[in-house]
């Protein structure tokens, strides 16, 4: 019998290492040390790190774990995310069976037919910002040029949003992720975005069309409230984690040449490489929470109601009883076990989207741009690392 | 190889569809799993373990 030494309870979050598509080292030290491990949040109080494969698809398709924030010891990633999730929670922040009948009214949006008859609208939206991006001389940022205005324009055009006002909720939905607004910013963001959908959500009263949040105020059993939160989570997941994937996805792909020739010569490996990619660099870094309402076992550990649970994403997808060589990208392998859309009944709503917007995304930029470089030193790129959605802040390139 | 579906436990993810689309489609109005044949062939019994393994609700049951 091996004896587990007693470690202190590591911070949550945990400062990243050296390499930046690796998960921080404390997390990947846990998942090989003490898989199951006490973390300490920025409050104080204490909650249960979870980190490999198969307990983190335990706990996430488990009814004992909660995702309703309103239960005592829900760990919350800072003052500004309690905040969020105390005022008009989304059903996100709802367990079944409340959380099925809000999430139905929004998943015949996403079946994979009616995403795929996207394609040539979405290849249309990449092929016209990518033709404007390279109207003009190198360097790009491809950030603000390519990888955030994609997944925004799209995710406009399904909700019935207008695109130019992407400024007033791009800015406002990064205080929503960021781990260091206040309370009050977060406040403010927040009670801003509402105002601007339900004020949209009046006009589609009257001028009605067939986009999301027009069909969703037309249901008639929705208070406006609600309509608005619905609207604003696809509206704010709906472009930060894509908009992350495409950048990140492209800089690890430039970073190493052996892939990207391999993607090159042989496209239809895309949809695998999207899968692969989505695997090792799991960009919701912050990973995903629950509070436990019975008492469970997880890993060995018991864990008693009330207490808070961390599901590490990042660490399952590099979890070596699940991926051979995990923290190599090897865009050949089937990675489609991952959990970067997270695991059980709040699973991704998204994912057909993203993994179409991905493909096409990263297909193109690579087929169109054969010269496609970093225009800067890669030390000298700012990571996103204080933010629930990991990425670059800026990705000049060149072509 | 016998498969057999729960609607109750599928949350539409739609990973069975894209990994056998021969053996799972999905409702126009919610997205919930629909089967199109219980009895797989052969040749496609293996992607159809792939999406019960995957399945986020774990709302697909295979007895071999």
């Amino acid at each position: 019998m091996t004896t587990v030494e007693p470690i202190d309870a590591i911070n949550y979050p945990a400062a990243r290492g050296g390499c930046p598509f690796a998960p921080p080292p404390a997390y990947q030290e846990a998942l090989e040390q003490r898989p199951v491990t006490p973390v300490s949040l920025w409050d104080g109080s204490r909650a249960w790190l979870v980190t490999r494969h198969e307990d983190v698809r335990s706990v996430m398709g488990d009814r004992r774990f909660s995702a309703d924030a309103r239960h005592p010891g829900f760990p919350f990633l800072s003052d500004g995310r309690r905040e969020l999730a105390a005022q008009n929670p989304s059903f996100i922040r709802m367990d079944d069976p409340e959380h099925a009948r809000f999430r139905r009214m929004l998943t015949g949006d996403f079946i994979i037919k009616r995403v795929e008859a996207l394609r040539p609208e979405i290849q249309r939206i990449v092929d016209d910002f990518l033709d404007r991006m390279t109207a003009h001389h190198p360097p790009a940022d491809l950030v603000a040029e390519f990888a955030l205005p994609v997944p925004s324009l799209v995710i406009c055009r399904l909700l019935g949003v207008p695109y130019q006002d992407h400024d007033y909720f791009q800015e406002r939905s990064r205080i929503l992720l960021h781990n260091h607004s206040t309370t009050e910013q977060v406040r403010q963001a927040r009670d801003e975005l509402a105002l601007y959908v339900m004020e949209l959500a009046d006009r589609k009263e009257w001028e009605p069309d067939d986009r999301i949040i027009s069909r969703l105020v037309a249901r008639g059993d929705l208070t406006r409230e609600q309509v608005a939160t619905m609207s604003l989570l696809l509206l704010v997941a709906g472009h930060e984690t894509t908009a992350n994937m495409t950048a990140l996805s492209t800089l690890a792909l430039l970073r190493d040449p052996v892939q990207l020739a391999r993607l090159r010569e042989d496209p239809t490996l895309i949809k695998g490489a999207v899968e692969e990619m989505l695997r090792f660099l799991s960009i919701v870094q912050t990973g995903t929470v629950r509070v436990a309402v019975e008492t469970a076992e997880i890993g060995g550990t018991t864990i008693e109601p009330g207490e808070g649970v961390v599901c590490m994403l990042s660490t399952a997808n590099r979890d070596g009883a699940v991926f051979a060589a995990p923290d190599e990208l090897d865009l050949g392998r089937d990675a489609r076990r991952h959990v970067a859309f997270g695991f059980g009944v709040h699973q991704c709503l998204g994912q057909p989207l993203a993994r179409l917007e991905l493909q096409i995304a990263l297909e193109t930029l690579i087929r169109r741009l054969p010269e496609l470089r970093l225009a800067v030193p890669v030390e000298e790129l700012r990571f996103r690392t204080d933010t629930v959605v990991y990425g670059v802040e800026e990705l000049p390139v060149a072509w | 190889m016998r498969v057999s579906v729960d609607p109750d436990r599928c949350c539409s993810s739609g990973q069975c569809v894209m990994a056998v689309p021969e053996v799972f489609d999905q409702s126009e109005d919610d997205g919930v799993v629909l089967l199109i044949q219980a009895r797989p062939p052969a040749e496609l019994q293996s992607a159809v373990r792939t999406a019960a393994g995957i399945c986020p609700g774990r709302a697909i049951s295979v007895q071999e």
